[in-house]
């Protein structure tokens, strides 16, 4: 075979471009491992060589970057690269079937490319299409509402070798539902408004705004948003006045997509936030950092940054100040939950595993290359927008005295309305079922896998910093439900997106696993749960991150709270049982020996 | 003078180290029998045991016969211990985890050198191998763990001494070893 | 007024001085606070999380946490001790630690740590990893099984040998070493047994060739004393 010299085919000619327009940048090195991976279907050795020799990183380094992030691969995956998200609310909705019966049809294993290459068929971290699941992505675009004769279709048109750009447009058809709005949603679209009163009004002016406004960060942890930008405008870093304002757009949390509604309906107001962060703080360099799940969102992003610079509203003297620089980049991620932690966005950002790093120092005096960096969420920047142009009153006026403002939740789960709902914080959890029409309710976990799960008995409580906090993710769970299958795909999400740095994360999050397995196999006993409970509060009091501090939650509120998914578990079984299948162990021998006596048999009903 | 307590030992997948560590007590084993009585062990070559209040387990869990025996001891003792490294964490049995069970199988039965007759045994008496061999408490409920290949003989008998006499057990520095 | 700054390390009054870590001012105090990844020669790291101690009331790992003025750490609580040791079994079943088929046994920091908190088994499930051996180099092996991801190996290569031999792969439970080269094997890197990075193993996952056992039992590091008295395997290396 023949070289292609086509650089959308050769992919050493598409090397040399990625790395020309990147200026041999090492920090753009997932960005141009992630252009390969869509072009390629892999990265092509031929490619880590040249990127090692480019960018003098080792290509073990480069692999080890290619093995940190799960849409990368160095084997090629299938020409239709498809994953099933695997939220649990996609089960719910029975994506674990959609998926059998479409590995059936196209005669492929799951996880392992066909034979001819044209297809791979796997899971994935949820997606968030959660209120319109199940959702797959088929080589980064996403395919919503699955079903069987969906299904019965994908392979057909796969089995043809039909472009995904002639498959009916409305497998792609993504929907907002925005079902109630308040504050934020219902606010115009800024286009220079919070800017301007930052030129007019000075930057301290402005701060002492989104002070008096209360806003804390919308990202789950609540700290106060001018709080962050005073820190980050204060601290002197060898004097440099090289800031940067990144927006956490990785919203990995299962369950959340209330980001993935914002950046597609509020693009402006989030910009126009990164700026007036800009503006406050005295930055110059922005980042959007882009969860990879919503690619397809990320030319309409490039389409509002391109319009936002025609109209002097990034770019150099923004809106005619001398000296006010300021543009935004947007950075894919790659298929890593950890990213949504900021040190570790940080990580990505410059190109890297996304590794948390210790703290202190804190992103705020040594962020991104070592700037002073804020970091905050896609909501946080758009109510600070709002703020500016309407002022912290409006803001305050909803809301409750440690938490003003509202609060968009994403639900999902067993109610009538899934999407959207911006509720005024202090709202209760249970008018919010009533709202999003959910009965017969046995649980809410609020703030996703890392959230709460909340019982009948607590629906009175609210949503607020002090009472019940969330970035948004809000999914619901009828009677019906066995929670369990809920605690199980938590832990298994865990597993799989811990990045392993620290002991009780990576060893306790698999021993978790293992234990909630056993438990969901009918094969624990109370022992087991002690241990679950012991290994849980190890991981929370231990771990070096946030993901290892909040990965138990949802077991420990299982035994906690939910006792009765427990019982039954336990009901026939000693306090002590073997931690592997006893009979199963000797399939082996029994498969090489031929034996079947019973000798060749442990009972495992003691 | 109260009731002698009786205890048991056995050695699944060990190499009687432990046993013969123990043996090493020396002339402390007189001062031990006046408390003590033996149930099944190597020594009295009681087949099945009785009641006991303390079990002994040296050696990990290899086979479908190592899990019944891991079972009866577990069943009839007030107090299970686990002697030495391979009951502890299954030891250098255990190093053929590292294999299939089959790989094994084959080196030691077929392409071994020395092997004559290339036949894996499958007589029905022969104890049926787990794909891995395991450390006890993966198994039945351990209450003490004593490591070391073997334990000491002054290891042992600080641990069954000071067991014996209801006291927390601590062992000098220099007693506690994985090896 | 105080001459120094200080904190209190339980109850023991620690001076220390700016840009310490709790671990760096104990260490000069000749305090033990037991740690995996934390070795003085290299920057702060905080994965093993061994080195966790108390400070009012929170968990952190002392080897990263800054000092400063009047702070009440625990360092002994009963609480902590069991805490180090739940780590430190969740290491052993993570990997293959046969101690009486290695070499490293009685030298091992791992084991000697361990043997300072009391740990008697492994208390946990073990994972039994298949991990092969690399003894393609002519000079140094290498045991994946003893390896316990502390990066000493990796920092020491990248920030003393220049060298960038070694690297983590993939993430989560499946993290795993790797090495620089067309074949992944040591044999063919750039590794020298005169490395650094082949000094700062705390474990036996990285071993000297053509030696081996050469102290009887009885006379090894740890042997007669804990490492609380002997200090880290690195900093006795440097001695001989």
């Amino acid at each position: 075979m023949v070289a292609s010299t086509d650089p959308e085919l050769n992919p050493q000619a598409f090397t040399s471009a990625l790395l020309a327009s990147a200026g041999n940048d090492s920090c753009e090195l997932l960005q141009m491992l992630h252009a390969l991976q869509l072009q390629f279907n892999h990265i092509p050795q031929a490619s880590i060589s040249q990127l090692s020799e480019a960018l003098s990183l080792s290509e073990t380094y480069i692999r080890s970057v290619i093995g940190f992030y799960t849409f990368l691969h160095e084997t090629p995956r299938g020409e239709y690269d498809i994953l099933f998200s695997d939220s649990i609310t996609d089960h719910m909705l029975g994506s674990r079937l959609l998926l059998s019966d479409l590995c059936d049809k196209l005669g492929v294993e799951r996880g392992v490319p066909r034979k001819d290459g044209r297809v791979t068929v796997d899971t994935t971290s949820c997606t968030g299409l959660c209120d319109q699941g199940p959702a797959i992505l088929v080589n980064g675009r996403v395919l919503t509402r699955l079903d069987a004769h969906k299904i019965q279709n994908i392979a057909l048109l796969i089995e043809n070798c039909t472009p995904l750009d002639e498959w009916p447009s409305d497998f792609f058809r993504i929907e907002n539902n925005i079902r109630q709005s308040n504050l934020l949603l219902s606010h115009n679209q800024c286009n220079g408004e919070a800017v301007q009163k930052c030129i007019d009004n000075g930057a301290d002016k402005l701060l002492e705004e989104i002070d008096d406004s209360g806003l804390r960060g919308r990202g789950g942890a609540g700290f106060k948003t001018a709080l962050k930008w005073k820190f980050c405008k204060e601290a002197h870093n060898g004097g440099t006045n090289d800031r940067v304002v990144v927006c956490n757009a990785d919203e990995g949390e299962p369950g959340t997509f209330k980001d993935r509604v914002l950046l597609d309906s509020q693009a402006d107001n989030v910009f126009e936030g990164m700026t007036l962060c800009a503006g406050i703080i005295g930055a110059r360099q922005g980042f959007l950092y882009l969860r990879g799940e919503y690619l397809y969102l990320k030319p309409q992003l490039e389409a509002v940054l391109a319009k936002r610079r025609d109209k002097g509203l990034l770019g150099k003297n923004i809106l005619g100040k001398h000296g006010f620089d300021f543009d935004i980049e947007i950075h894919m991620g790659a298929g890593a939950y950890i990213c949504g932690e900021e040190s570790s966005l940080i990580e990505s950002l410059e190109g890297k595993r996304g590794v948390p790093r210790k703290r202190p120092p804190f992103p705020v005096t040594h962020g991104y290359l070592q700037k002073p960096t804020v970091v905050n969420n896609v909501e946080t920047y758009l109510a600070a927008a709002c703020i500016a142009a309407s002022g912290s009153e409006w803001f305050r006026s909803v809301g409750t005295e440690e938490s003003s403002g509202t609060k968009l939740l994403s639900i999902c789960g067993d109610c009538e309305h899934p999407g959207i709902y911006e509720v005024p914080f202090g709202t209760s959890i249970q008018q919010i079922l009533d709202a999003c029409g959910a009965s017969d309710v046995q649980a809410v976990q609020v703030a996703g896998a890392a959230g709460m799960t909340i019982p009948p008995e607590e629906f009175e409580r609210s949503i607020a910093f002090e009472d019940v906090p969330t970035a948004g993710s809000f999914m619901v769970f009828n009677n019906e439900r066995n929670l369990l299958d809920m605690v199980q795909n938590f832990a298994h999400f865990f597993v799989h997106e811990s990045c392993g740095f620290c002991t009780p994360c990576r060893v306790g999050g698999a021993l978790m696993k293992d234990l909630v397995d056993k438990l969901t196999d009918g094969k624990a006993g109370r022992y087991d749960t002690d241990e679950m409970r012991n290994i849980g509060l190890l991981m929370k009091s231990t771990s070096h991150c946030g993901l290892g501090t909040t990965a138990p939650n949802c077991v420990l509120d299982m035994l906690d709270k939910f006792p009765y998914i427990v019982e039954e578990k336990l009901a026939h079984h000693a306090s002590y049982e073997p931690a592997f299948d006893l009979d199963e162990a000797l399939q082996e021998a029994r498969d090489i020996s031929h034996r079947n006596d019973s000798r060749a048999h442990i009972r495992t009903d003691t | 003078m109260a009731e002698k307590l009786k205890v048991a030992t056995c050695s699944l997948c060990g190499c009687f180290g432990c046993h013969m560590s123990f043996l090493d007590i020396d002339e402390r084993i007189l001062d031990l029998i006046k408390v003590v009585e033996f149930d099944r062990t190597p020594i009295t070559d009681i087949k099945h045991i009785s009641h006991c209040d303390i079990g002994i387990i040296e050696g990990g869990v290899a086979n479908a016969e190592n899990v019944e025996v891991l079972r009866e001891f577990r069943e009839n003792c007030d107090i299970l211990i686990a002697l030495g490294a391979c009951a502890v964490n299954g030891g250098i049995p255990a190093m053929r985890n590292s294999f299939e069970l089959k790989e094994c199988l084959e080196e030691a039965y077929i392409d071994g050198v020395g092997v004559h007759t290339k036949m894996i045994p499958t007589d029905p008496e022969i104890p049926m191998l787990l794909n891995k061999v395991h450390p006890i408490h993966e198994v039945v409920k351990v209450d003490y763990f004593l490591p070391g290949c073997p334990p000491s003989g002054d290891a042992i008998w600080t641990f069954l001494t000071e067991l014996i006499e209801g006291k927390p057990i601590s062992f000098p520095y220099t007693q506690i070893h994985y090896d | 007024m105080k001459d120094s700054d200080t904190f209190t390390l339980d109850g023991k009054t620690i001076p220390f001085q700016p840009g310490d870590t709790i671990m760096d001012a104990a260490m000069r105090a000749g305090e033990y606070i037991p740690h995996l990844c934390h070795n003085p020669e290299f920057a702060p790291h905080g994965s093993c999380r061994v080195c966790v101690v108390e400070v009012n009331g929170r968990q952190v790992s002392s080897c990263t946490q800054p000092a400063s003025n009047d702070l009440e750490v625990k360092n002994n609580s009963e609480e902590l001790v069991q805490m180090r040791r739940s780590i430190l079994q969740m290491l052993f079943v993570e990997g293959n630690h046969v101690c009486p088929g290695c070499e490293k046994s009685g030298a091992c920091q791992l084991q000697a740590v361990a043997y300072y908190t009391g740990m008697l088994s492994p208390h946990f499930t073990h994972f039994f990893p298949r991990r092969p051996l690399d003894a393609s180099h002519p000079d140094t092996v290498i045991d994946f099984d003893r390896c316990i991801l502390c990066e000493l190996c990796v920092r020491a290569s990248r920030d003393v040998d220049g060298k960038n031999v070694f690297a983590l792969d993939d993430r989560g439970i499946k993290t795993h070493l790797v090495i620089n080269s067309p074949s992944g094997k040591l044999g063919d890197s750039e590794f020298a047994v005169t490395d650094k990075a082949a000094h700062v193993c705390p474990v036996g996952a990285i071993l000297p060739k053509h030696q081996g056992y050469e102290k009887p039992i009885g006379e090894r590091l740890y042997d007669k004393q804990p490492i609380s008295v002997v200090g880290d395997v690195a900093a006795n290396e440097d001695k001989e």
